[in-house]
């Protein structure tokens, strides 16, 4: 018998037998459903990055010649603003946000969130978030201060566009506090019992380290914003110089946040590939632990790294050294998990199909933006190319190669759970190839465009920047285009796809024991755990699996949280082998 | 594990190791290294691009292997063997990134040294003047400030009042909007920026220059001879120091051929020391965003042999003068910014073509 087989056998009395089937009209509502609330996650998220999409395209149909030919300047420097704010606060957080909705309480094997109002108010403020922030540019008066919005240039370009932008990121910040708390009480509190945190699936990992970063660091940006929209609208002077205030405590502020923020975006989508390798490589994820601290680690460490993003604004020298040590470390625990997820394909039995592919694309590329970002922690050179396309070429690799490629994967991947269908295999296929090839045609050249001095943010340039500029435009066109075949296939097959039953992929994983898409409380009971999460090609006959039914459970939760009983995780399913009995 | 045999492995390993160190001295991404800093800098890039290589040629031929070797076979539903970890590698592994980025900081460090980042004088001192603590807030931000202020007074003030009184520069700045800030080191808080190197310090400067940035101008200032231009001229060879502060936003000074840049702040001095060593004519961007024209605000740095540099500083005089006479006589609110400027456009490196669509918008 399979490791899957066993798995499935151990949990067939909470198997819920009807698949949970939902009317369209569910998702319009203030429901409290977790998966209902995921999908309405993902899809908004994912209607803002079409719009950021077309942002970034229109900035780079004016970036395709010297001159400024397309747009005004003002209408540039709006949407380089907008699309950076969509891109990270409308799309990359709440995206995450979306999956752990999802995949939380399945993979712990709870029945909903442990607040489920507070859920749903997490995801409803983020649509009036980001139709407020649009507006602005139909208003004729966006943000056009960069996203990070320094002053004193964020109080003298425009009250309206300004205060508008604060408003909805305050909004968003405050939806992704509120998603934070959520997640973790979740995940420390409602373990399906007998599961201890070391045989918590790593997306769960992933999502600890995000919450516990997310709690720690959103309010400080709230703060900055708060002082600074006083500034703009009460005269106060915290970082106007004309009244005496300092511009750059704002900037220490606000990267206090969004250096953390960049962790935010990519150690969900660390989780996704976590879970996504080892299933379609056939094999247990190589160094579970060293993978679950590597998290942990990554996330504290992100807390002491800010002030990398002001080697040139005017720190002390001894400062600078400080930030640069603490950031080049970091390389360390995420090149654990690069090495970790080679070590799990290595010698597997990979099946090479969209999941899997923009998984190896997601390793292929972040692989490009984590070298770029230690080059970027050397303050001699960070001096140099600070400002520059360098750094828009870093944080497309990091935030595009790596976030959205996370993203695709997650959504090939558990497409089957969310809707109960298969997606087109090919015009998945199509879709890798084409998005593959398109970024690094449009940010590969921009590594060369900053070394040499082309500043970012700027809507014209030197001429002789003229043909790697058009290398990159075509590159973003080609990856608008690639959208297309997803669109297509999410809808179709989500409509016609052919029947995914519970677990096409054989995984092991809590939430493919449950029927595809999960019933509304997911599972009749308490989900065991007759296996670890990655136990793949540990084939043992079901005789020595001691497996407890589930009824054999209830009393444990009968007898509360303390009960000896509900605490004693099962030795027999450690993640790791060494724990095994 | 399924590891190629040994021969394979030394063999692959020569390779990458040869191809790291040829790319990482002839990737040829970098411009002109105009200064005895930005050779120093380079270096550190060169060294950093070959463990770079490196390391991209490792984990991407590492994917592309395994994904072709390690494929699934047609009808083959067996799960492959399970190898839960393996600590001496995974030491390893540990080991070698922390052992890199550890020599890389190291590196960093003696560069950081060597082009000046620990001169203390570069961090000066300065009283916060009264008013500024009159504003909400201001107190705040003050007992935040990370450096002590200066006392040093900023050359160039007078100047670039007088161009902000301009309506030609204040018609394409915020001109409305933006409190002018007077007298910054008054105010003020020092901006370290990158000092004078070892061999330097304590020494005075072979020549200092004043710096201030406004929407979308530099405006240097040479206290020695009082002569000001828009565009920064220096002699080869002599160590350069600039004084920067900036009247409105935020500004940023970088000459890509110095691999120097330095944020140009309001109500701060900043700070940057270099020696210009390779004659020729290149370029000062602002590479912080400042509004609008932001991407125009650039204008010419040239190296020259002292002779040459000592000839323009003497035309520079002549003209000056001249210039000053002129902009009395010619400072007729009744003429459009246009007319105004366009003697000027050129020297303030304002294109006429920014002028002119300026005014049909
Ligand atoms: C369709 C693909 C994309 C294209 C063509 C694109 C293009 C660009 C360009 C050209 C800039 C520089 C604008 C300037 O400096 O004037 C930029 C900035 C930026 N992009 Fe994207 N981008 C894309 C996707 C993304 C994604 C997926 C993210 C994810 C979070 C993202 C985040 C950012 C950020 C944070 C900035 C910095 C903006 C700033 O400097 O204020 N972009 N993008
Ligand atoms: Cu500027
Ligand atoms: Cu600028």
């Amino acid at each position: 018998m399979t490791q899957a087989q066993i798995q499935r056998s151990a949990n067939l009395s909470i198997l819920e037998a009807e698949p949970g089937e939902r009317k369209w009209r569910d998702y319009f509502t203030f429901n409290t459903d977790h998966k209902v609330i995921a999908i309405q996650y993902l899809v908004t998220t994912f209607i803002f990055y079409c719009i950021g999409g077309v942002m970034a395209d229109m900035v780079r149909t004016e970036l395709k010649t010297p001159e400024v030919d397309f747009v005004s300047r003002e209408v540039y420097n709006s949407l380089f603003t907008l699309h950076a704010t969509i891109m990270i606060f409308l799309w990359i957080v709440p995206a995450g946000a979306g999956f752990a909705n999802f995949l939380i309480p399945l993979m712990i094997g709870a029945k909903d969130m442990a607040f489920p109002r507070l859920n749903a108010v997490a995801f409803w403020m983020i649509p009036p978030g980001g139709i407020l922030l649009i507006s602005s540019l139909v208003l004729g008066d966006a943000a056009d201060a960069g996203w990070t919005s320094y002053p004193p240039l964020s109080l003298v370009t425009g009250q309206l566009g300004e205060g508008i932008w604060i408003i909805s990121v305050l909004l968003l910040g405050t939806s992704s506090i509120l998603g934070a708390i959520n997640f973790l009480v979740t995940l420390l509190k409602m373990r399906t019992p007998g599961m201890s945190t070391t045989q918590m699936p790593l997306f769960c990992w992933a999502m600890l380290a995000t919450s516990a970063l997310t709690l720690v660091s959103t309010p400080v940006l709230a703060g900055a914003l708060i002082l600074l929209s006083f500034d703009l609208f009460a005269g106060t002077a915290f970082f106007n110089p004309t009244g005496g205030g300092d511009p750059v405590v704002y900037q220490h502020m606000f990267w206090f946040y969004s250096h953390p923020a960049v962790y935010i975006m990519i150690l969900p989508f660390f989780g996704i590939i976590s879970e996504v390798i080892p299933v379609h490589s056939r094999k247990p994820i190589f160094g579970y632990k060293a993978i679950a601290y590597s998290s942990l680690a990554i996330s504290f460490l992100g807390l002491i790294v800010w002030a990398h993003h002001m080697f040139t604004s005017g720190i002390p020298g001894w400062l600078r050294m400080f930030f640069m040590i603490t950031t080049m470390i970091i390389a360390v625990p995420t090149g654990i998990k690069v090495f970790s997820w080679l070590g799990t394909m290595w010698g597997g039995k990979i099946r090479l199909n969209s999941a899997m592919l923009f998984a190896i694309g997601f390793v292929s590329l972040f692989v490009i933006g984590g070298i770029s970002g230690v080059m970027l922690a050397a303050v001699p050179f960070d001096i140099h190319v600070h400002d520059t396309y360098f750094v828009v070429a870093h944080l497309h690799y990091v935030l595009f190669g790596g976030s959205v490629f996370g993203i695709y994967a997650g959504i090939y991947h558990w497409y089957p759970k969310m809707t109960g269908r298969m997606m087109n295999e090919f015009w998945g296929k199509v879709h890798f190839a084409l998005m593959y090839v398109g970024m690094n045609l449009c940010f590969l050249p921009m590594h060369k465009l900053g070394l040499m001095g082309m500043n970012r943010r700027i809507a014209e340039y030197d001429a002789k920047f003229a043909t790697l500029n058009f290398v990159c435009t075509m590159g973003a066109y080609l990856l608008a285009i690639s959208t297309v075949p997803f669109i297509i296939n999410a809808i179709w097959s989500w409509m016609y796809g052919p029947k995914a039953g519970n677990n096409p992929w054989e995984a092991l994983t809590l939430e493919w024991m449950t029927s595809s898409p999960p019933a509304i409380e997911n599972f009749a009971g308490f989900p065991v755990l007759a296996t670890g999460p990655y136990d793949y090609g540990m084939d043992r006959p079901k005789s020595e699996v001691d497996v407890p039914l589930a009824d054999e459970r209830e009393p444990a939760l009968a007898a509360g949280p303390k009960s000896a009983l509900r605490a004693d995780p099962d030795p027999n399913v450690a993640a790791n082998p060494e724990d095994r009995k | 594990m399924n590891i190629p045999s040994s021969i394979w492995t030394l063999l692959i390993g020569i390779v990458l190791t040869l191809t790291s160190l040829w790319y990482g001295q002839n990737h040829g991404l970098l411009p002109t290294a105009a200064s005895d800093e930005a050779t120093l800098v380079d270096g550190l890039f060169d060294t950093m691009m070959t463990i770079g290589t490196g390391l991209f040629v490792l984990v991407q031929g590492i994917l592309i292997y395994a994904a072709f070797k390690f494929r699934r076979r047609q009808g083959d539903n067996t799960d492959a063997p399970p190898v839960f970890g393996n600590i001496p590698l995974e030491i390893l592994w540990t080991a070698i990134p922390a052992i890199i980025v550890i020599g890389l900081s190291i590196y960093s460090f003696d560069v950081y040294n060597e082009i000046g980042g620990f001169d203390p004088h570069s961090a000066h001192e300065a009283p916060i003047a009264g008013q500024a603590m009159k504003m909400p807030g201001a107190a705040i931000a003050a007992t935040l400030n990370d450096t002590p202020p200066s006392t040093e007074p900023n050359a160039n003030q007078i100047k670039s009042d007088e161009a902000m009184s301009d309506p030609a520069t204040a018609s394409v700045r915020n001109s409305d909007q933006i409190p002018q800030k007077r007298d910054a080191p008054g105010m003020g808080i020092v901006s370290p920026g990158i000092g004078a190197s070892p061999g330097n310090e304590g020494k005075v400067p072979g020549l200092a220059v004043n710096v201030t940035g406004l929407q979308y101008a530099w405006i240097f200032t040479y206290p020695d001879t009082g002569v000001v231009a828009s565009e920064l001229h220096v002699p080869a060879g002599k160590e350069v120091k600039l004084d920067m502060t900036a009247n409105d936003v935020i500004h940023a000074f970088w000459v890509p051929e110095l691999r120097l840049k330095q944020d140009v702040i309001p109500g701060r001095q900043s700070e940057i020391r270099f020696t210009p060593k390779i004659l020729g004519e290149y370029k000062v961007i602002c590479a912080e965003l400042c509004g609008p024209y932001h991407g125009a605000m650039n204008t010419k740095f040239i190296v020259e042999t002292p002779e040459n540099f000592d000839k323009w500083m003497q035309e520079q005089q002549v003209a000056t003068k001249g210039n000053l006479e002129q902009a009395i006589a010619l400072n007729a609110a009744d003429r459009s910014p246009a007319e105004f400027l366009s003697p000027y456009t050129a020297q303030m490196g304002i294109q006429p073509e920014t002028l002119h669509q300026l005014h049909h918008q």
